[in-house]
């Protein structure tokens, strides 16, 4: 078993707005068999992500895995609506950085190069 | 309605005029003789300010220049141009800018006469108040309360957002150049495939998966050309770039980009189910969907945006160099405050430090608890009723930080680093009031359709 960060294992980390109430984040892994690995062992859950950002989980009004683009989403509540005056980033696009710091831990078996597997 | 087995969709940008589109890629898209040019102009990630304002957020000469090769390879192939919530906010400025721009440029080019479609969208808030008054409940969205006079008082601007109706109308009466106000995205591209007799399972993904252009496919990059074909079951995406690739994956991640649930598309009228679709590669660069489907709703419900004016806003810039002071900001910002209060009172303005360098981003979500930065910049905002309070108040923050009393700091002569002693003006501060659903009996309702020939005169 290894210990790797998200970043590593990720094509993309992403958050945005959907719409003005909300922002939303998307992981999308590099391998298939990473993703799937995740997936069945629960390794990244919405109590996980309300923790890291220090939120009640009810703030997160969505989390699932969407295999199509073997990735993670899941969609948070805004404090106030984007844009409202104290709001500091009014396309809810830099919200993504504390997700590079979870820790995976990850037999080494899925871990067939350097970075975190194969593309595709 | 017109009966197609293909339809071919050029989308060019995702937000047009905001920068401008890549010449080459959409070239290499009108080459591939389109049957229709769509592109979707607005977006509420610009902030309230601008429909509140009723400004555009794009300089006009990228709206032009957008505008511009648009309308040329229309004309040029005969196919109809489809443009969607004009001037970044859709509001009836928008779509008579637009139009204006486009009867400059046929004149500029001494374009053949066509029939040109202004649709309006623009909602009084009269028209509101009378259905309030009536005892309609308009929705708030996610949590929002119904509408009400308090809501509708503090805000500006309202516009609603169509669907596919008012567009397929206009096609119907023979329009060559759409100009629409604020639209759902994806209607600008699923109306032309729905008039051209795709079934609604398809042309509504195909909207939803086009109207962001190049953002559908890989490596990243915008404001290049993707071209949709449509077929009776499926869609097929084509980048035009030479660079990038539409994969099942690029595709489908696609569906959840900048979208609450990856699975269900809310649109005016019903929603789009992606659980069922399928992507499968057809080659290096294309990707072909299949299994969305499109469920109508038994109530046909418009979304309405409204945005109002908080107040007059200001900023000042401060930067802070001195550990002590860093270590201490609590302190420094609480005595800033503090001398705001004392002259202002506690209310009737808004006051907020953005410090960049602890959690200026983040605000509250900012996980880091005790980051020690050497420096430390600090955007002081000031909202207030005019904008003589507004500049008052926010020196009075930004100046006391060079004057915070702090026992124990060594550098007495000043607490602050000013790039210079001003006060910004910014634009007034704005916010989303509406964000709510209302429901008609005729999709048509809210929304006003004109025509007229361009050209030839």
């Amino acid at each position: 078993m290894k210990n790797v960060p998200l970043v590593e294992l990720a094509k993309t980390i992403r958050s945005k707005n959907a719409g003005v109430d909300h922002i939303t984040f998307d992981i999308i892994f590099k391998d298939r068999a990473v993703y799937e690995y995740i997936k069945q062992n629960h390794l990244i859950t919405k109590e996980l992500i309300a923790q890291i950002y220090h939120m009640p989980p009810e703030r997160i009004v969505l989390f699932v895995y969407f295999d199509p683009a073997k990735a993670i989403k899941f969609t948070i509540r805004r404090f106030k609506p984007s844009g409202s005056p104290g709001e500091t980033d009014v396309m809810g696009a830099q919200q993504y950085p504390p997700l590079f710091e979870i820790s995976l831990i990850l037999p080494e078996s899925l871990l067939k190069e350097k970075g975190g597997g194969n593309q595709g | 309605m017109i009966k197609l087995k293909e339809v071919k969709i050029l989308s060019p940008t995702g937000h047009l005029g905001f920068t401008p589109i890549e010449e080459e890629s959409f070239w290499k898209g009108v080459n591939k003789k389109p049957d229709f040019i769509c592109a979707d102009s607005g977006s509420c990630d610009i902030g309230p300010y601008p429909l509140g304002a009723d400004v555009a957020a794009s300089p006009e000469e990228w709206q032009k220049h957008d505008l511009e090769l648009m309308l040329l390879a229309s004309r040029e192939l005969d196919v109809p141009m489809i443009i969607g919530s004009a001037s970044d906010t859709g509001t009836n400025r928008g779509v008579n800018q637009f139009a204006r721009i486009i009867k400059n440029l046929t004149k500029k080019h001494g374009l053949k006469p066509f029939k040109m479609a202004t649709i309006y969208a623009d909602v009084q808030k009269e028209t509101l108040l009378k259905r309030l008054e009536k005892g309609d409940v308009i929705e708030g969205l996610h949590g929002r309360p119904p509408l009400n006079k308090e809501i509708l008082n503090r805000t500006n601007h309202i516009v609603a957002v169509m669907g596919v109706e008012p567009y397929i109308k206009a096609l119907e009466e023979g329009a060559d150049v759409i100009i629409a106000g604020r639209s759902s995205d994806v209607a600008v591209f699923a109306a032309p495939a729905l008039w051209s007799g795709i079934p609604e399972d398809i042309a509504f993904y195909a909207g939803k998966v086009l109207e962001c252009a190049s953002f559908v496919a890989e490596p990243f990059a915008g404001k290049e050309s993707v071209l949709g074909i449509l077929r009776e079951d499926e869609v097929i995406i084509e980048p035009m770039s030479n660079y990038q690739r539409a994969t099942p994956e690029s595709v489908a991640s696609h569906a959840m980009y900048e979208r609450i649930d990856p699975f269900i598309e809310w649109l005016p009228g019903g929603y789009i189910d992606m659980r069922g679709c399928v992507y499968e590669a057809i080659d290096e660069k294309r990707t072909r969907v299949r299994g969305s489907k499109f469920y109508r709703t038994p109530e046909y419900k418009i979304k309405l945006e409204g945005s109002g004016k908080v107040g007059e806003r200001c900023f000042m810039i401060v930067g802070i160099r001195d550990p002590y002071l860093i270590a201490n900001l609590d302190k420094v910002i609480e005595w800033s405050r503090k001398k705001v209060k004392e002259k202002f009172g506690e209310s009737g303005y808004g006051l907020y430090y953005h410090v960049y360098g602890i959690n200026g981003v983040m605000g509250e979500l900012e996980p880091i608890q005790n980051p020690r930065p050497h420096e430390v910049g600090i955007i002081v905002e000031g909202v207030a009723p005019n904008l003589e309070m507004a500049k008052e108040l926010t020196y009075l923050a930004g100046r006391n930080f060079l004057y915070a009393r702090l026992i124990g700091v060594k550098g007495t002569a000043g607490a602050a680093a000013f790039i210079s002693d001003e006060v910004l003006v910014a634009h007034p501060a704005y916010e989303w009031t509406i964000n709510h659903l209302v429901k008609v009996n005729d999709p048509l309702e809210l929304f006003d359709i004109r025509f007229e020939t361009v050209g030839g005169v």
